[in-house]
Parts: C-alpha cells; structure tokens; sequence
C-alpha cells in the first residue's frame, strides 16, 4: 500500500463560539475482508476501524467504522470553539497502526 | 418469397433462439447459487434487530434528516450526510448515531460520537453501496431519546463487489 497520508482541512482562525467544519481524508484501500483474489481465496479484511477527534485533548467527535465506508475514508463534522488551542486527529488501522494529524487554530 | 423465408429464416431463428435459452438457462444457473454464496445480504429484520441491541426498540421516523443521492451510479463510493434536529448543550445533545445499510453483507456502516462540544450533530462520509437498498441513521440522546431516518437509494452499480 502507497504511504498513508492523512489530510485536514480545518479553519486557522475562528471567533469565540463559532462552530466550525472540518474535513478529513486519509488514503486507505479499507480492504472490506468481502472480496477475493486471482485464485479464489479471500482477501483478508484491513480497514482504519476507528476515528478520534480531540481539541487541547479532550474527545470531542469519534467515529467506529465497518468495511461498509467506502476506500480512502472521508469524514467531515463539526466543532464548537471557545479558545484557541490545537486538534488531534487520529486514525486507528486493523494492523495496529496509528496516524496522526494536529492543526492549531486561534480563537478571537 | 415468403416461403423462402420460411424454409431459410425459421431454422436459423429456431438455432438463434435456443442457443439463447440455453445461455439464459446456463447463466441463471451459475449466478444465482454464486451471488447467494457470496453475498448474503443483511435484512430489514436484522437492521432492526441490530437497532435494538443499541436502543432496546426500534424509535419512530422522525427527527433526522439523511442525505443520499436519490440514485448512486457508483455502489463503492456514494456520499451520505446526517442531520439529527436536537440542541447540542451540556444538559440536551446527541451521544451517539448509528447508520445501518439493509441490503449490505453486514447491516452496520459506522457509528458516530457526538458531545457538546461538537457544535452539531451533522456529519458527512462516504459509504459502500452493493445494491439498490435502504440507509437507516438512528440517533440517541444523552438522555436515551431515540430518532430515526430513513432513505431509499437506487444502486446502478454495486460496491463490495470482487
């Protein structure tokens, strides 16, 4: 699998109380476990299973995913911001593995 | 003429014809024990069932509104947003939305955790559609309320296909 890249597309500033959007995308085949190979025998599943969102963080959006979400997952959500601080996203593979993303934003 | 044609063109018809049945007999019989073997689709009984393991019955429709392409010309990547109508404060907000598929090999497609802090109880994805079939979104509350919505989508071409 090519290298897996998470991309956030998050406001750099926002006034206090605004709820802003936030879009991710991260590339990821999201291997639904449903399909086959050349020969007949199953493609074993390897999906990103789980989606964290944190402001300064806390938890604040999370998201458990099946094979049903489409290869190279988007999400977009929402967030209310009270004080300039910095998100973490984090996407959590079958394998264990882990990618991260953080954006800071100023809150006026 | 025409009894030329008859003579001629009937026996080639007759040829044409059943090497047609024959093919449409042939294909019937190997895509329709395949497709069982490979697929066995989720239900509206086991959507519902699955709801319940969440919420303990199945909320009436009403209070979320679910965005789908009326029709879905590709199945692997069909866009879908959820609105859930409900104030997102510390004492009144939505906890959690499930978005189930009846038609899907498996009925469950993601669930999504809200708090206050996320502004609203929208958020949009992108799922896996392998036929024409219905997207069901139930939200709960943090106090245990439950909503449901409900769209149908027609699937030209299906998803989760090998």
């Amino acid at each position: 699998m090519a290298t897996i890249r998470p991309r956030v597309k998050a406001p750099r500033k926002a006034s206090a109380g605004e709820v802003v959007e936030i879009k991710t995308l991260i590339n990821h085949s999201m291997e639904s476990g449903q399909r086959k190979d050349k020969d007949g025998n199953p493609i074993p599943r390897q999906i990103i299973h789980r989606f964290e969102a944190q402001f300064n963080g806390q938890e604040f959006f999370a998201v458990d995913l099946q094979p049903a979400i489409s290869a190279n997952p988007y999400l977009s959500f929402f967030a209310k911001l009270e004080e300039s601080g910095e998100f973490t996203f984090r996407w959590h593979d079958d394998d264990g593995s882990v990618y991260e993303e953080t954006k800071s934003v100023e809150v006026t | 003429m025409l009894e030329m044609q008859d003579s001629g063109g009937t026996s080639r018809r007759r040829v044409l014809f059943s090497l047609g049945g024959a093919a449409a007999v042939a294909t019937g019989l190997s895509v329709v024990p395949g497709l069982g073997a490979r697929l066995a689709h989720a239900t509206e009984a086991e959507v519902a069932e699955t709801i319940k393991e969440m919420l303990g019955e199945v909320p009436a429709e009403g209070g979320v509104s679910v965005d789908l392409p009326e029709i879905a010309e590709n199945g692997n990547t069909v866009p879908m947003t959820f609105e859930v109508d409900a104030p997102m404060t510390a004492d009144s907000h939505v906890k959690d939305v499930m978005v189930l598929a009846d038609g899907n090999p498996a009925p469950r497609v993601a669930t999504f955790h809200f708090t206050p802090m996320s502004g609203k109880a929208t958020a949009s994805t992108r799922m896996r559609l392998v036929g024409t079939q219905n997207v069901v979104v139930v939200a709960r509350m943090n106090d245990g309320t439950a909503m449901m919505g409900k769209k149908q989508v027609k699937v030209t071409i299906g998803g989760c296909g090998g």
